[in-house]
């Protein structure tokens, strides 16, 4: 990635503590992905996003702006990008997936704050990620206490605009959202200056809706007796769509796809006969944290979906393209996003149904119930979704981890040895 | 199932009289984090051999000991079928198969005990587990493994500190009482017990403190699972105190049984596993 250490440098990055950062990567890499037998040919274009990936994205960033467009940096699965979109913004995610990060997360952060926090934070106050610096204006939601805090001290480097959620799913709760777009779209509208129309939406609604319908095109692949696609591919190709360009992110997930169901004609699979398939479920998996599925695919079973935000959340349901005011299509942003089921609400039981669906749908042996340690909300909302699947039969784990190696080793044993239960 | 010959201890070898020429032997080697279990059983199941010494700080040397030591007993593992758990189940080079230390115990357990119907406990060095058998299959189970509360770690930290063996101290905390160790973190709780010592407060009463400590910490775990049909037995390192066996009964409403094999558990499992 040598060849963007001027653009670094323009970015105000710190290059050394950067260049570290830079070194671990590749090995990580290769030593969880590259070391995978018959992987898709598909996969290449994902494989070469992360060979450059504080380069190849960052440049098309800077690029744009330098042509007038703002960026805006988001952390969550209910930020309509549709709206950034409508006014010619770019939205990329900033989900800090590294522990590499969390040290400066805990410079200005309790240290009992989840890793996925901490992460964030310390890659924009440390300097040593490109896509925080380039972000014109990050974009933050009430999703968790520690969330908010954490925009407040985020705020004080970068300009900020938070979202108030709500955190019920009473019609008020579905008016109380709709006026938070709105406002939002008045927001975009501002730092970018251009107009949000009617028009505009509908083809921005229509280019985020052929996204969600690409991503499940391989997510359905999954579903197949005979896996084409390893977990731990499918949440490369999902942790990336949160930074890519949308209609690029459609045009290769449909050409993976393509090639998944040539593969399922074909009987080809990536694992042998009888690997146990696991659903995962709870808290997000951001890039590059590939720990869970890299333990479980090393132990005789696969991933076979993920209901997460980066997995089912973020794909499933489209917005109504008919819609030809603002205002119903405000609307029409609302009625989908407020279908996700995250633990902000309550109560939210909405995603047990969507656990057990999914359990079936995938036709999976058993779940493991993942939580970042300290992220109170899905913890305990665990107590449920365990009673919940040990009442339909089906086989569940609970783990609570971040993202350190230390505890690599216990998990291994959890995991074999649920393996082993699942026969 | 026939368990009732065998006698647990550090080197039996009545073993090799016990076995004829032809016949097949099975190996299970369960190294944990403080000391490694071999049992060595015929095809009927029938213990051959139980033996145990301390990790000590390589697993790889501790299996070519365990090595040495088969084939000086007569059970060399070239020529029997080994299966291999616990923390260093990947160091053991003479292994078949390695089987996690959760699927071990339990088939250990359902062996020990008789029945395919339990709830075992299982203090180890580094981790408790408690894990629920049904059918003679696990059917659920929770391991504490991040923090060394309600470990025998925890306990063996706490005798240092108080000049006992564990053993001594588990023995003493039965005629004590009236104290408790508020600290979970076993750094922290040292300190108190140092402060009770301090205080001029009875040795005994400061090992009950302890141990109850250890009991309700894995308690807590346990009532998650506990079912009235299931029998609730005590495994690893400190099944062979009475007094353990006594407090966590007391603690979880029900009868804990244990057996002088049962620290073989994962071990007798593995063996069982190897055929």
């Amino acid at each position: 990635m040598s060849d963007y250490v001027k653009m670094w440098e323009d970015l105000g990055m710190d290059l050394e503590t950067h260049d570290a950062l830079c070194q671990v990567l590749p090995t990580a890499f290769g030593d969880v992905y590259l070391s995978q037998e018959n992987r898709p040919e598909g996969m290449g274009f994902w494989d070469f996003v992360v060979s450059e990936i504080h380069g190849i994205r960052p440049a098309e960033l800077i690029e744009a702006q330098k042509n007038g467009q703002k960026v805006f940096g988001t952390f969550c699965v209910y930020v309509p990008d549709e709206v950034v979109i409508a006014a010619n913004g770019i939205v990329t995610g900033l989900c800090g997936g590294s522990q590499f990060w969390v040290p400066g997360g805990e410079k200005v952060l309790p240290k009992n704050t989840c890793p996925l926090i901490k992460a964030s934070v310390g890659a924009r106050l440390d300097r040593t990620c490109p896509f925080f610096r380039i972000a014109d204006m990050y974009v933050g939601e009430t999703t968790c206490d520690g969330k908010k805090k954490a925009y407040e001290i985020l705020a004080e480097d970068v300009p900020v605009h938070v979202m108030d959620m709500p955190q019920m799913k009473r019609a008020e709760d579905y008016d109380k959202w709709a006026h938070e777009i709105e406002k939002f779209a008045g927001v975009v509208e501002g730092l970018t200056g251009n107009k949000v129309t009617p028009e505009k939406l509908n083809e921005a609604i229509k280019i985020v809706n052929n996204k969600r319908k690409a991503l499940k095109r391989v997510y359905d692949a999954r579903k197949a007796d005979k896996l084409p696609i390893s977990g731990k591919d499918a949440l490369l190709m999902m942790q990336i769509a949160f930074f890519d360009d949308p209609v690029r992110c459609a045009e290769m997930c449909n050409k993976l796809a393509d090639e998944l169901d040539q593969r399922i004609k074909d009987g080809v699979s990536v694992f042998p006969e009888g690997t146990k398939r696991i659903l995962l479920t709870g808290t997000p998996l951001a890039i590059p944290n590939w720990k869970l599925h890299h333990i479980i695919e090393t132990s005789g079973a696969a991933v076979v979906c993920e209901e997460m935000c980066t997995g089912t959340r973020y794909f499933e349901n489209l917005v109504d393209e008919t819609q030809t005011t603002l205002e119903g299509q405000y609307k029409a942003l609302t009625d989908r996003y407020m279908k996700n089921n995250c633990a902000c609400f309550t109560p939210n039981t909405g995603r047990i149904d969507d656990i057990i669906r999914l359990a079936k749908e995938y036709k999976v042996d058993g779940v493991i119930d993942v939580n970042l340690k300290f992220c109170s909300i899905y913890d305990t909302e665990g107590f449920f979704v365990e009673r919940a699947l040990k009442e339909a039969g089906i086989p569940v784990l609970g783990i609570e981890t971040d993202y350190t190696d230390s505890d690599a080793e216990q998990l291994k044993t959890r995991i074999e040895a649920f393996v082993e239960m699942l026969g | 199932m026939c368990f009732a010959e065998a006698h647990p201890g550090e080197d039996t070898s009545s073993g090799v009289l016990a076995l004829k020429k032809e016949e097949m032997y099975y190996i299970g080697v369960d190294i944990g984090s403080t000391s490694a279990k071999t049992a060595v059983l015929d095809e009927n199941k029938n213990i051959l051999d139980l033996f145990v010494q301390p990790t000590g700080w390589s697993s790889v040397d501790t299996a070519e000991a365990i090595g040495k030591k088969l084939r000086d007993k007569g059970f060399p593992p070239e020529e029997g079928r080994t299966v291999s758990t616990g923390y260093g189940r990947v160091a053991v080079p003479f292994s078949d198969k390695t089987v996690t230390e959760i699927t071990c115990h339990a088939k250990g357990a359902s062996a020990i005990f008789g029945t395919d119907e339990l709830m075992v406990i299982d203090i180890g060095g580094q981790d408790t587990k408690v894990i629920l058998i049904e059918n003679g299959f696990v059917k659920d189970f929770v391991m504490n493994d991040k923090c060394s509360a309600g470990t025998g770690r925890f306990l063996e930290v706490m005798a240092g500190t108080l000049a006992l063996r564990p053993d001594e101290l588990c023995t003493l905390a039965a005629s004590g009482g009236n104290t408790s160790i508020s600290s979970l973190c076993t750094v922290f709780a040292e300190s108190e017990v140092i402060s009770l010592i301090g205080k001029g407060e009875k040795k005994e009463n400061i090992a009950f403190g302890v141990v109850d400590s250890i009991v309700r910490k894995v308690a807590v775990q346990a009532t998650r699972m506990l079912s009235p049909e299931k029998s609730v037995v005590l495994t690893g390192g400190l099944c062979e105190c009475d007094y353990i066996c006594d407090a966590l009964g007391k603690e979880l409403k029900t009868e804990v049984k244990t057996d002088p094999r049962a620290r073989y558990a994962g071990a007798i499992g593995a063996a069982i596993l190897a055929m």
